[in-house]
């Protein structure tokens, strides 16, 4: 079994990488200084779907798990935050992502257990399933949710203990998720490139084999759902924190369906792809939508296209080019 | 609290009703699934479709049943263009492509429907009126109309499935379609003749339903979830299966009404859902697995 | 009438046939033997358009059918008895038989008198022809396979393996049928264990080693030497 490209790093390439990353970050720094307000909101918001997006790609990319119920992930760790910022006061940011992250952690517990039963098909409807109980529990709990109208916080400030608080600046809470998505997209893709990342990836590619060579199937399923399901969650509570409110809306299960957008378009397998892919839907939109207000028609057709024709999306379609 | 003997066998008779038509959706559905491994995302937007489709020609011509063959016949042609176009080229290729490239399908019908059609329901008149007295209710006739004449279809689609010629062909194809094929069978065209039916059995739901609760652009995604579940709940595949779990998780759901609001009725059939798959995964109607 | 030049199939990554030459004459019995996995059954299916060429030719009367869908093949002439039979088993016997009966050109008459035909060479079959094909023995399951393909009025069947696992009278059974099936004048690429059948009915054969065709002769030189199958089979 040949490792994917991604895997096969020269120092050439190493090296390559590092200078790209270097400079996207450095861009991403500079952004909310030189932008105007409307779209350095809108970079902010890029990097939080892409963010999930890059959490859906573990299981869809890595481990052959087709999910569409990130919504729910994305729902929990959205009201999770929520919640802290509501009932303790002074509403703390470290205990928004606490409980953002325990609530997304507890639904991942939940479809973790679904993973390790269930093939492809079955996994994906359960998934989908998933998100749209706990759509119809949070629309309908109005007393706890707020239902249909969600929840309206205050946002927190950026604080450590014993060194005081800053409020957050738009540019201050692009920084901070800049930060906290950069860290993650290295967490994941040290993950991704060591050995549990390799098992992972025989997974997709032969499951059978990889459980008669003695891998515990299972197990490995189970973590990836769990990663998965936390960076998902950290995404929701970044997204709170930036609009705070959280509403039923980012929980039904169409949203699931635009992560897995995302990751085709981009490419799924590669982390930066459904980046790229979040960034280059939501700039689509932002385009298209100011001359033609039905612009997921178009978007839509494209999307299916590419399933048939590209399937490796964008990234996998350059990656194949480059390499020729 | 005790309920009511009554309101129980109203909630029975709607659950039957709604069941009917839900089984229109899913043999549709399961008959696809059983002879082209395709799971199709867009099946509750062919409802939706079919809906519009008949409400445009019901405003042109007036008549409910012109507007019911109508929409069918257009919606399977879409169906049929669909197939041929996005996934006969998929053929073979993990399960999760067909996944994707129906959602992508459901995406643009919906889209396109809002575009058409606009975000406002439409309403369908009936084309039976009157009631009758059931209990203490005034009952609609077209309610049980509806049921009856979706399980004549359904039956009529069982009686050509296993007469004739193209009823052998159906058969052949989903046990084996390698075979089939060496048989001489035309197996694209037979896939694209199955999609075709499975949309128009999809479409006539849609029409058929709306006099009861309207169509809108929404309705697609709540028909697609409700099908997968039974579909999942009667058996991948299994005609009479979905078919009888239509009927069981629509009675659930009515009898759930009793107690909730009807928008959490629907988690009742969700349970069932997870429990089917934990417990009994290849379908609660259908005999062991030897 | 049906030649294989040069034809290369891969399965994935496995390059299974590395470069397979045969023919076939009209109305002729062609034994093809080998050891197991040496791509007896993927020639087979190259030719059915089971398994794609990746390179070589397959024609029939000079007409280039490499790689045609198999219906089409069905079509011209050219039926496929499988390794595992593939009854349809939820089809009743008769069904089954219609998959192949059940064509244009077919008038009422010629259908009914070819499953005369048919039930005639098999009573067994017209006795269960209600009865679904699942339920059927492993050896009436070969005679339903055999006479499914019987439908098509072919011109050659491609025959995989069809004594394995058969009890000695219906192996007999069988080597009545092809030589029913060879008085007809219907052409029969028979691939086999089973050697002394081969050599019984065939008049040439094929002996496959590693994806390649290694040595050809008339079956009645090899019935003669049998230290060539010897070396090749090691029976």
């Amino acid at each position: 079994m040949m490792a994917p490209a991604s895997l096969r790093t020269t120092a050439r390439a190493d090296w390559s990488f590092w200078l790209g990353f270097a400079i996207v970050v450095g861009l991403l720094i500079a952004a909310p200084v030189v932008l105007p307000p409307f779209w350095r909101r809108f970079v902010t918001e890029i990097l939080i779907w892409g963010l999930l997006a890059m959490s859906s790609d573990i299981l869809i990319g890595y481990t052959g798990l087709v999910s569409f119920g990130h919504s729910a992930f994305f729902g929990l760790g959205m009201y999770g935050a929520a919640a802290a910022l509501l009932t303790v006061n002074p509403p703390s940011l470290w205990l928004a992502l606490l409980y953002g992250l325990v609530g997304a952690g507890l639904v991942a517990v939940f479809v973790a257990y679904f993973a390790t039963r269930l093939r492809e098909i079955y996994f994906g409807i359960t998934t989908l399933v998933f998100s749209q109980i706990f759509y119809v529990v949070i629309f309908t709990w109005t007393d706890v949710t707020g239902g249909e109208n969600g929840l309206n916080f205050r946002q927190p400030g950026l604080g450590l203990p014993g060194l005081g608080e800053a409020a957050f600046t738009p540019t201050l809470l692009h920084w901070f998720v800049l930060a906290v998505v950069t860290l993650s997209y290295l967490l994941l893709r040290r993950i991704t490139r060591s050995p549990f990342g390799m098992v992972l990836q025989s997974i997709r590619e032969n499951e059978p084999r990889t459980r008669a060579i003695g891998y515990a199937v299972e197990r490995y399923k189970i973590v990836a759902v769990m990663l998965s399901g936390l960076f998902a969650g950290l995404a929701g509570v970044l997204y709170a924190i930036q609009n705070k409110f959280a509403a039923p809306d980012f929980v039904f299960f169409l949203i699931s369906g635009e992560v897995v957008i995302f990751n085709v378009m981009g490419g799924v397998g590669t982390l930066v792809g459904p980046i790229a892919g979040a960034a280059f839907f939501l700039l689509l939109r932002e385009g298209l939508s100011r001359y033609f207000e039905y612009y997921l028609i178009p978007v839509g057709i494209i999307f299916t296209l590419m399933v048939i024709f590209l399937p490796q999306g964008f990234l996998g379609f350059l990656r194949r080019r480059l390499n020729q | 609290m005790a309920i009511p003997i009554e309101q129980i066998l109203i909630q029975t008779v709607n659950g039957l009703v709604n069941g009917m038509i839900l089984a229109l959706v899913a043999s549709g559905l399961t008959l696809i699934f059983g002879i082209m491994d395709v799971v199709n995302f867009a099946h509750g937007d062919l409802v939706m479709l079919g809906g519009f489709v008949g409400a445009t020609t019901m405003a042109t011509t007036g008549n409910f049943w012109i507007a019911l063959l109508a929409a069918s016949l257009t919606v399977a042609v879409v169906g049929a263009a669909l197939q041929v176009t996005t996934l006969r080229p998929l053929l073979g290729r993990d399960p999760l492509t067909t996944i994707l490239a129906t959602f992508g399908i459901s995406l643009v019908l919906q889209k396109y429907a809002l575009w058409q059609w606009g975000p406002s329901a439409r309403h369908l008149q009936e084309p039976i009126t009157g009631r009758f007295d059931l209990f203490y209710l005034q009952y609609p006739w077209y309610r049980v109309a509806t049921a009856l004449f979706a399980g004549a279809i359904i039956g009529a689609l069982w009686l050509f499935l296993q007469r004739g010629t193209y009823g052998i062909w159906i058969r052949a194809t989903t046990q084996d379609r390698i075979m089939a094929a060496a048989m001489g069978i035309p197996v694209p065209w037979v896939h694209t003749a199955v999609f075709a039916i499975g949309a128009a059995m999809a479409a006539a739901s849609g029409v058929l339903f709306g006099p009861l609760g309207g169509v809108t652009q929404t309705m697609g995604a709540d028909f697609t979830l409700r099908a997968f579940i039974v579909v999942v709940v009667g058996g991948m595949g299994n005609l009479g299966g979905s078919i009888l779990a239509s009927i069981f998780i629509s009675l659930l759901e009515a009898y759930a009404s009793l107690f909730v609001s009807p928008a959490q009725a629907v988690i009742v059939s969700f349970v069932a859902l997870i429990l089917t798959l934990l417990f009994r995964p290849t379908g609660l109607f259908v005999p062991t697995p030897r | 009438m049906l030649s294989l030049t040069d034809v290369h199939t891969y399965y994935g990554k496995s390059h299974i046939l590395h470069g397979v030459s045969l023919d076939v004459g009209a109305g002729e019995v062609v034994g093809l033997l080998g050891r197991n996995g040496v791509g007896k059954s993927t020639t087979l299916k190259s030719v059915m358009g089971l398994a794609r060429p990746a390179g070589g030719r397959v024609t029939l009367d000079g007409r280039d059918i490499t790689g045609l869908a198999p219906h089409h093949l069905a079509r011209v002439g050219i039926a496929w008895v499988p390794e595992d039979r593939r009854i349809f088993r939820l089809l009743s016997v008769l069904e089954n038989l219609r998959t192949g009966l059940d064509r244009a050109g077919m008038d009422d008459t010629r259908r009914e008198a070819l499953l005369n035909k048919v039930y005639g060479a098999f009573p067994v079959l017209r006795e269960r022809r209600h009865q679904a094909g699942g339920t059927l023995s492993g050896g009436e399951q070969q005679m339903l396979a055999i006479a499914r393909a019987m439908m098509l009025e072919p011109r050659i069947i491609l025959l995989d393996e069809p004594t394995e696992g058969l009890m000695p009278r219906m192996v007999s059974q069988i080597r009545d049928i092809i030589g029913l099936l060879n008085r007809e004048g219907v052409a029969i690429l028979l691939v086999e264990q089973n050697v002394p059948l081969t050599l019984t009915v065939s008049s040439r054969v094929y002996i496959m080693e590693k994806g390649v065709v290694r040595h050809q002769a008339p079956a009645a030189a090899l019935r003669a030497d049998p230290a060539v199958i010897h070396q090749y089979l090691g029976v």
